[in-house]
């Protein structure tokens, strides 16, 4: 038998729900770990084989000074590195600090902030290290999960499409919320959840992130002839994927300061 | 008696949700320090929700956990729904509730089963205990899927579901939607019943501890939802009167909050504590299959942990048939919300404990204050109570035997780091 290729799963700052997905292939799981190895994944075995690895799947983002440092590692551990997620992708909602006074987010949650090493931003995979392909998604769909590892396997590119959330309310044939008048990002936001929240009566709120050249201004101006709030729009793109850039850089023009009503 | 000074360390807790790792100090043949260190980084949840609408908390508190969202959810929107005044009543509490059936059985199965009954067996995963144990893994692992599929159905999808908001559901499913899952029920039931009987006949370590209990306790039910706080102490209040009888402390050089009963310390949440308190209110059948699996109405063993888990599947798959056998579509999704300034309480059964949650609002209903009190962090100081214990009694054992049996006493838990974080970080040492 020849050797199967080697996987490893990283977590960093991040729900564990990603990872899962994993553990959600229920029908599959067990002839994926015929097919590969499963080389390191402490949330599911005790067995921690040191590496090189061939493919890394990453899960969360990088929030402190030891975390930084470990992404490094993991690089130079591994072929072929996945991120998955939005932490992994753009941060997470635990981005949100890069918005704020870390020191005032700190003494929020702790009595004793001295004690409490974190960084002031947290930041995703790609800020520190070259990464071979993002899969988007909070959380991701273990069905493009199984995509990626297959596309993998095969020696090809997966097959993920960029488009957005639109593309997908028409594949699945559900009626559009955004002309009824729900506020809905689908039309900025990365495909791939199979545009669940339009088949449950209500707008897409951007957990995928942006999707490739979304045009965001044109869809706050809709938002806004809506009725949304300048907060409310600043929340809608400040939210799960608040640093990926372009939902960033939108949510910035909703900023008080920046002509927004105050909050 | 031996006078050497050992240390045993594991860097990093396999099968367990979350980043932790353990110390153990012995000295003169006594466990000097047992130590769970939790590395994983604070995430901030309370600070990052201050200004954020009412209507985002349950979306927001849902990536705490990816393996108990459901639970964040629910003691989110019972906490602002308690805040503004308002009560859901009918299909929508029974739905609320079969929601959470799902989520027990996802999350019990992949504990008991994936990450749990390798220890006793002697396996290093579940891929390895499936080539031994085929299936029985199958099927638990069928039993798993139908936790899941009933969370999709009703959520739209198994982590991070999108359907909960205040008041109610953004949609509620058709009866016609929930029939064929019974089908699937039936079979998990089943599949529930032989886990139990297969887990009750592993070897347990003969070790007990005289916890106290903590857990909801309703009139009529096994608790999800509502109930009283009461423990096997004395405690009985209101959920909203946590704070009389819990503290949350930040210990000398230590970055981790710990919550404590005021009183007496540490106490226990989770599934024995909930079956310890509710025995009562299972059925007589229920009753008798734990009884057959040799559980007592109080287990006091927390290696047993994994027989009662698999008790409270049988209970979910149960209740959630009888949910779907009684469903009617209620006429609205939700009920109306009108957001008011004041504070909320909520407090579900998450499967490892209790969830505790308190917001304050403001007029429009954003909020001024968060706070969120997960199981796991409630858990702690019990842990590492039970892991000088186990250590101590098989103090002369190698190495290697005191660190796998202390893994295994942390796995008894089920411990949930990542959601216990946004309280516990980095070293914690302990006097």
């Amino acid at each position: 038998m020849t050797p199967r290729p080697r996987l490893a799963v990283w977590k960093f700052a991040s729900c564990d729900g990603c990872q899962l997905s994993l553990l959600d292939c229920e029908d599959e799981l067990l002839s994926l770990a015929d097919a590969i190895e499963i080389a390191n994944f402490p949330e599911a075995s005790s067995a921690i084989s040191a590496g090189p690895y061939d493919l890394s799947l990453v899960e969360g983002s990088i929030t402190t000074a030891h975390d930084a440092e470990r992404i490094r590692e993991v690089r130079r551990q591994s072929k072929f590195l996945v991120t998955i997620g939005a932490c992994a992708t753009a941060g997470g909602i635990q981005a949100l600090r890069n918005f704020a006074d870390i020191n005032d987010f700190v003494a929020a949650v702790y009595a004793s902030p001295q004690y409490i090493q974190t960084l002031a931003t947290s930041t995703p995979i790609s800020a520190h290290v070259a990464v071979d392909f993002e899969l988007r998604g909070c959380p991701i769909n273990k069905l493009q999960l199984l995509e990626v590892i297959t596309a993998y396997l095969a020696g090809r590119k997966p097959a993920i499409a960029a488009h957005s959330v639109c593309i997908e309310c028409k594949q699945r044939g559900t009626v559009c919320v955004a002309v009824q008048g729900t506020p809905c990002l689908g039309p900025v936001t990365h495909a791939g959840c199979g545009a669940i929240c339009p088949a449950y009566r209500r707008g897409c709120y951007g957990c995928y992130g942006p999707m490739e050249t979304p045009n965001t201004a044109a869809l706050a101006a809709l938002l806004k002839s809506q009725g949304a709030s300048e907060r409310e729009l600043l929340h809608a793109f400040r939210s799960f994927n608040a640093g990926a850039e372009a939902f960033a850089a939108q949510s910035r023009k909703h900023e008080p300061a920046a002509g927004g009503e105050s909050p | 008696m031996s006078t050497e000074t050992r240390n045993i360390r594991v860097d990093y807790l396999a099968r367990v949700e979350g980043e932790g790792a353990l110390d153990l100090h012995i000295r003169d043949g006594r466990v000097s320090s047992a130590q769970l260190r939790i590395f994983e980084p604070p995430r901030l949840f309370e600070a990052l929700l201050r200004g954020r609408s009412h209507a985002e908390i349950p979306d927001i508190v849902a990536r705490i956990c990816g393996i108990c969202p459901v639970a964040y959810q629910m003691s989110a929107v019972h906490a602002i729904e308690h805040a503004f005044g308002i009560h859901v009543a009918g299909p929508l509490r029974e739905l609320r509730r079969l929601l959470y059936c799902g989520e027990w059985i996802e999350s019990h199965a992949l504990h008991v089963t994936m990450l749990h009954a390798p220890d006793f067996l002697g396996f290093d995963d579940v891929v390895q205990m499936a080539r031994a144990h085929g299936d029985r893994v199958r099927g638990a692992i069928a039993l798993k899927k139908a936790g899941n599929h009933l969370i999709q159905v009703l959520g739209g999808r198994e982590i991070h579901p999108v359907s909960v908001k205040v008041g109610g559901f953004h949609r509620v499913p058709r009866r016609s939607e929930l029939l064929p899952l019974a089908e699937e029920l039936k079979r998990a039931q089943e599949q529930a019943i032989e886990l139990l009987r297969w887990v009750s006949g592993f070897e347990f370590p003969d070790y007990q501890r005289d916890y106290e209990f903590v857990a909801l306790r309703h009139p009529d039910e096994y608790p999800f939802n509502e109930g009283r706080l009461v423990s096997s102490g004395d405690i009985d209040i209101d959920i909203a009167d946590f704070d009389r009888e819990f503290e949350e402390r930040h210990v000398a050089h230590s970055t981790a909050l710990q919550a404590r009963l005021r009183r007496r310390g540490a106490y226990l949440v989770g599934p024995l504590a909930r079956y310890a308190l509710n025995f009562d209110r299972l059925s007589p059948e229920l009753q008798s299959l734990a009884r057959d699996a040799g559980l007592g109405p109080v287990c006091r063993n927390p290696f047993q942990s994994i027989v009662v888990r698999a008790v409270e599947l049988v209970y979910a798959c149960t209740e959630a048939l009888r949910i779907i056998d009684a469903y009617v579509e209620p006429e609205h999704a939700a009920v109306d919300v009108a957001p008011r300034a004041g504070v909320g309480y909520g407090c579900t059964e998450a499967p490892r404990g209790i969830c505790w949650h308190r917001y304050q609002f403001d007029q429009d209903g954003s909020v001024v204050e968060a706070r969120i009190v997960p199981p796991t962090s409630q858990n702690q100081p019990s842990i590492e109570a039970d892991l000088a214990a186990v250590a101590d009694a098989i103090i002369d054992a190698p190495d290697e035997v005191i660190r796998h049996r202390c893994e295994q006493s942390i796995r008894n838990y089920d411990p949930c780091i990542s959601c216990a974080t946004h309280f516990l970080n980095l070293t914690i040492h302990r006097p």
